[in-house]
């Protein structure tokens, strides 16, 4: 072990943070959006929104996030009417490819947590809302969504850890955060042990503090655990 | 557009196949050394030995906390240099060679045994105390007790949970690339640098692990059913 | 019950029987390459490894009456990989350097390439003009500066590729004031080049003129001179561990001879279209 090279190769790596938690904080922002429409469309009762819904989830928790990493980038790159369409300018950044296949990706395994948490909301809670007088979507916001958010934490604490996991894929294309910095550094020392041992204890970190903010936001909001 | 998929030496159809073999072989064993794993360590949470306890949580924390591409590249880096160090302590002094089908099984195996080591730990929760007690009653221990009694219970229920870890591992399998094992990921990688055709590689890719995912859902809906044999209806559990 | 004992037995003893014990006489050498850097060492359509590396390491083995097994390896693990003992002996494009001469010992030169700058023509680059047809970096400074300097004026802010853990990342480091862009492999910058993500690449001339051959690289066009020497350093050898001296002199010996009988300029021609023997 080369103690001084970990120590040295600390400081650069932690240079990578603020691009992990960027990018990382900006997908699970918009993957909860697309979640809560993916949920809503599943137990929306009609089948032109149900089955499509069923199908994105099915596709995106059946393939590997590397794989849906490269068809974004690499794959609809290839085609020309793509580079001279109006979302180039977006698709040509690895930076927005990046959050497009972490929002798509944490937006379909966050959509199942959601419409878990839909579903226990109780049918009482509705109907008493129904007769308080509140319409449908007064009664999803004030009602069915605070106990969602309230019984879907833990499960989505979960899922923030894999967001953050995940993230260190996109050093493949071309970016440097923690896993990027961290290859960066063995190509030249051509010490892979040491230097990922510094960036997975990074990210230990990181994933530590995630567990003990989602502990404080469950004890707040008084979630009951399932066991 | 097709004829890049064509079989023998013109096209890449039998590599990509060859690659989705590789992909299912490597899951499968490292789906069974993950279940061995977790058994043990199941055990190790489950004992009332402070130690075996502390490794076990250890184990998992970290493999639940550190990207898995970081644990491949941990161990398939670090994986030889250690087999290497212990066959120093027994006076083996040269190198040790682990294949990379070898390496990338442990790599795989040793991510998806933290989640195994959950999913057992929790099915074995699960299984009523009453089991334990009337089986020493009956004057059972040891294999008695574990293997005929508290095992095909603890099977049945761990069987969805191991479902979904075989849907992780077969996933986690694209990232071994690095270790130069060619299954699907990497044969499509090659293949789409080759032809410079990225689209319709990496969109051959989605369809063989969807066929494959697909397969392997009714594989195991047919083993709950299996197991379940005896016991209410599969909604009610 | 007895099925899983069955297989937990079948997968250990797989696993022994997989480790392969290595012993110190080189009768089987092991050669670790990329597979995707054309027309070195790539992956062709039947799925076999092929190039001219690939073509000149059989010949040295027969030279060298060993028995040669090819191990792929990706390149940013190449030189880990040799030191952990994954294979004996690095075949893949890598140029000799003094930087890599720390970590790892290096066969004599067996092929020899400038490194050139490429674009595509519908970028300002490919008008670029540069004075000079090459630059040595072996130079001094007083000869150099004023290549490099209008190089890097006309690639200012501009997103340039070389692939990760290269002499052409350490040339960019060195001397170029750019957004660098690193990639994994050459074919992953060659699709990003045509894609236009990436405003020029620098590499190795086999590398990108082999990109130009074919239909999807017809718009690439090269520009500045060709670029060596210095830091680039002084050709492609044969990576090998730094303790094992006898395989360094078994392939010094094979490649001395495969140069003098003309086998490496013909190897050379057949992948290349040229001679590029030291």
């Amino acid at each position: 072990m080369r103690f001084e090279l970990m120590y040295e190769s600390f400081f650069k790596i932690i240079e990578g943070i603020p691009l992990t938690l960027q990018v990382v904080s900006i997908s699970t922002v918009l993957g909860l959006a697309l979640a809560i429409i993916v949920a809503l469309m599943r137990i929306s009762g009609r089948k032109s929104m149900s089955i499509p819904a069923y199908y994105f989830v099915y596709l995106i928790r059946g393939t590997p996030l590397l794989l849906q990493l490269y068809f974004v980038y690499y794959g609809l790159g290839q085609f020309s009417f793509i580079r001279e369409s109006i979302l180039w300018p977006i698709l040509k950044e690895p930076y927005w490819c990046g959050i497009i296949t972490l929002t798509i990706s944490t937006g379909a395994y966050s959509s199942e947590i959601i419409r878990g948490g839909i579903l226990s909301v109780s049918k009482n809670f509705i109907e008493a809302s129904g007769a308080l007088g509140l319409n449908k979507i007064k009664t999803f916001l004030l009602i069915t969504l605070p106990i969602t958010v309230r019984q879907a934490l833990p499960a989505y604490g979960n899922e923030l850890i894999l967001m953050v996991k995940a993230s260190s894929l996109i050093s493949i294309i071309t970016l440097m955060e923690i896993t990027g910095i961290a290859r960066t550094i063995i190509s030249k020392t051509y010490a892979p042990v040491e230097i990922f041992l510094v960036a997975g204890s990074i990210y230990l970190i990181i994933n530590f503090i995630i567990v003990l903010a989602v502990g404080l936001a469950e004890r707040k909001l008084g979630t009951v655990k399932a066991n | 557009m097709f004829e890049v998929f064509s079989f023998g030496s013109s096209g890449w159809g039998d590599e990509m196949l060859m690659g989705a073999l590789m992909t299912v072989l490597v899951s499968a064993s490292s789906l069974l050394l993950g279940i061995l794993i977790g058994i043990i360590f199941a055990a190790c949470k489950l004992s009332n030995i402070f130690i075996l306890k502390i490794i076990a949580n250890t184990y998992t924390t970290i493999i639940r906390g550190i990207p898995e591409l970081l644990v491949i590249y941990l161990l398939f880096f670090g994986g030889s240099g250690a087999v290497m160090y212990i066959a120093k302590i027994f006076g083996y002094d040269g190198y040790i060679e682990l294949n990379a089908f070898t390496i990338g099984t442990i790599a795989v195996g040793a991510i998806s045994g933290a989640y195994s080591t959950e999913v057992i730990r929790g099915a074995v929760n699960s299984v009523h105390k009453g089991q334990f007690e009337a089986g020493k009653t009956l004057g059972l221990s040891g294999y008695g007790l574990y293997g005929r009694v508290i095992f095909p219970q603890v099977a049945r229920i761990a069987l969805p949970g191991i479902g979904n870890v075989w849907q992780i591992t077969l996933k986690d399998t694209a990232l071994i690339s690095v270790t130069g094992l060619v299954e699907i990921m990497r044969q499509s990688r090659i293949a789409a640098g080759s032809t410079h055709e990225p689209f319709i590689f990496y969109t051959a890719a989605i369809i063989l692990y969807l066929v494959i995912t697909r397969l392997s859902n009714i594989l195991f809906d047919k083993a709950e059913d299996t197991y379940s044999k005896g016991f209410i209806s599969k909604g009610a559990l | 019950m007895k099925n899983l004992k069955l297989l937990i037995i079948g997968l250990v003893i797989s696993t022994i029987s997989s480790m392969a014990l290595a012993d110190g006489h080189w009768s089987k050498i092991r050669i670790g390459t990329e597979g995707a850097y054309k027309p070195w060492n790539f992956t062709d359509e039947s799925g076999n490894l092929v190039g001219a590396e690939l073509d000149l390491a059989r010949d040295l083995c027969k030279r060298m009456n060993a028995e040669c097994e090819f191990v792929q390896q990706d390149w940013d693990g190449i030189i880990p990989a040799l030191v952990n003992g994954k294979y004996d002996v690095i075949m893949a494009g890598m140029s000799v350097t003094e930087e890599r001469m720390k970590t790892i010992s290096f066969s004599d030169v067996y092929m020899t390439e400038p490194a050139r700058f490429y674009t595509t023509n519908s970028n300002s680059l490919s008008t670029f003009k540069s004075g000079d047809k090459t630059l040595n970096l072996d130079k001094d400074s007083s000869v150099t500066s004023g290549t490099i300097s209008s190089l890097n004026n006309a690639m200012k802010g501009m997103n340039i590729g070389v692939t990760v853990a290269t002499i052409h990342e350490n040339f960019a480091n060195e001397y170029l004031d750019v957004n660098l862009k690193t990639y994994p492999t050459q074919d992953e910058m060659n699709l990003d080049l045509v894609a236009g993500r990436i405003d020029a690449m620098l590499c190795d001339t086999g590398a990108a003129e082999s990109l130009m051959e074919t239909s999807s690289g017809k718009d690439v066009v090269t520009f500045g001179p060709n670029i060596f020497g210095g830091l680039l350093g002084s050709g492609v050898g044969a990576g090998i561990r730094q303790g094992d001296t006898d395989l360094k002199a078994m392939f010094d010996k094979a490649i001395a001879e495969a140069n003098a009988d003309g086998t490496i300029s013909r190897i050379s021609m057949e992948w290349f279209k040229k001679d590029i023997a030291p």
